[in-house]
């Protein structure tokens, strides 16, 4: 029930993107087309759980051993960086066709604040060190990925439907942009308190 | 403990490090080194002319999918021949250079003003005053909106507020005619002469009035076309008419015919000629220089 839980709350009610306000520059900038942003999307949810499930176990097993537990955020920085140039090049040798789908928005992720924030998030959310832990951290970081696939791919269903739109030359491009994710941040509020 | 903070982190960046630098070696793909020694010889201006996202991958598509040896348009034939160097191969079928055509001849004495506009230079802002500040709303706004948008420095608003294009200078990219609000801007190929430069879409009288030099729409053109590369092209607020260039041989006899000599007749460009540093270079001066509509430095 409590992983329900998780996976509900993170997808909905702290959506990654429209309530937590994390991985705006890409909900902004790869949103232009539906491709675009499911591949993104996609990359995010593959590279999040992975580098959460490390993370954690670095944590645990070694943060936390040696009472370290302040240098979380440069040991996390290093492990992301280090997991996202170990992916592309195994990606790239090992299955081309995932990697000419995700290639391009890999080196994007390394520096994506939502893959160090989930990481964080699942450590203050104090998930323990046990397969249940493992599970609700898992769980966790697949469910946000999968809020920020649900908000890019809202967004770029709109946009693209805003391009045959008639607006003033002020208002084209980002500027309706932003104005559409304030709605749509608004209309998630709109989960709060359902758990 | 602060030994330890040093001991951990040292250690968690020497394995990462360790572990990156084994699997660089182990899962090393072979890249094609052409690739990288064609983005050597590539403008690197990234201006998209080509078609492709940018100089690599351009460079990318000449190796891994044959593309055009010669697309690249700022490079022209020299680029050609170099990336004709590395693949191997002769640079055939010679593409002919295209460049940015002006559609209006709407000049001050042409196309009276309407209003003084004295708000932001720019063509998009001005365009929402009343549809320009002159009489014709379909014509050159004359603000630079094309001049400031070239990545070439290839127009330039001249005497007359048009903008003239240095057809030595100009690729052909086509950002200018993208940002031109009233769209009096296409790309054509330079070898192309004869060119309809209006934009009035109105009829008879009301096109007459807002301008000297306008389009009334009346269609002979298209009938003494003889290759019938002429058709009025209509759209909700009415027509002009629009020459098909694949069809067009430059015989100018719409040219004779238009009662309005909206349509011209340009002298032929050497596509290879340079424009001059000063206008004295020229023997005889400007007056015999056969690029002098379009460089942009007579005086």
């Amino acid at each position: 029930m409590e992983i329900f839980a998780i996976i509900f709350g993170s997808i909905f009610i702290s959506n990654i993107v429209l309530s937590q306000f994390l991985g705006i520059c890409p909900f902004l900038g790869v949103s232009k087309d539906t491709k675009s942003a499911v591949g993104m999307g996609f990359s995010v949810m593959f590279v999040m759980v992975l580098s959460s499930i490390l993370t954690w176990f670095i944590y645990h097993a070694l943060l936390v051993r040696f009472e370290l537990e302040y240098l979380k955020t440069i040991a996390f920085i290093l492990t992301i960086a280090a997991l996202v140039q170990l992916l592309e090049m195994f990606l790239k040798k090992n299955i081309p066709s995932l990697y000419k789908a995700m290639g391009v928005y890999l080196p994007l992720i390394t520096t994506n604040c939502t893959i160090l924030g989930i990481a964080l998030v699942n450590i203050q959310n104090g998930y323990p060190f046990s397969l249940y832990g493992f599970i609700c951290t898992a769980a966790n970081a697949f469910a946000n990925s999968a809020g920020f696939l649900l908000a890019m791919v809202l967004m770029s269903g709109i946009r693209e439907r805003l391009e045959e739109a008639e607006l003033p030359q002020a208002m084209k491009g980002l500027p309706t942009v932003f104005f559409v994710a304030s709605s749509m941040a608004l209309a998630f509020v709109g989960f709060t308190g359902m758990i | 403990m602060m030994i330890y903070a040093i001991i951990i982190l040292a250690a968690l960046g020497g394995v990462f490090g360790g572990v990156l630098a084994f699997a660089s070696k182990k899962l090393a793909v072979e890249t094609d080194s052409r690739v990288e020694a064609i983005i050597g010889v590539l403008p690197g201006a990234n201006c998209g002319a080509c078609g492709f996202p940018g100089c690599a991958g351009y460079a990318d598509a000449v190796v891994n999918q044959g593309a055009p040896l010669n697309s690249c348009v700022p490079g022209k034939a020299a680029v050609a021949a170099e990336i004709g160097k590395i693949m191997g191969r002769e640079v055939g079928g010679e593409s002919i250079r295209k460049v940015a055509q002006l559609h209006c001849n709407g000049t001050f004495d042409n196309a009276k003003a309407k209003y003084e506009y004295k708000g932001v230079f720019d063509c998009h802002l001005a365009v929402t005053q009343f549809g320009g500040p002159s009489y014709c709303s379909f014509g050159c706004i004359g603000l630079g909106s094309c001049e400031r948008a070239c990545p070439f420095d290839a127009i330039h608003i001249g005497e007359n507020r048009l903008p003239v294009v240095n057809t030595s200078a100009c690729v052909g990219c086509g950002v200018c005619a993208n940002q031109c609000p009233q769209k009096v801007l296409t790309i054509v190929p330079i070898n192309k002469r004869v060119h309809v430069r209006c934009n009035n879409r109105a009829k008879g009288k009301e096109a007459r009035e807002e301008c000297a030099s306008s389009c009334i729409s009346c269609g002979l053109c298209a009938k003494v076309c003889p290759e019938g590369a002429i058709q009025m092209i209509d759209n909700k607020v009415g027509s002009i008419s629009m020459i098909d260039y694949d069809k067009c041989t430059g015989c100018g006899t719409c040219v004779a015919k238009c009662p309005r000599k909206c349509i011209h007749l340009d002298p032929p460009i050497d596509p290879e000629l340079v424009p001059c540093e000063k206008p004295t270079a020229v023997e005889g001066g400007c007056g015999s220089c056969p690029i002098q509509n379009s460089c942009g430095m007579q005086s």
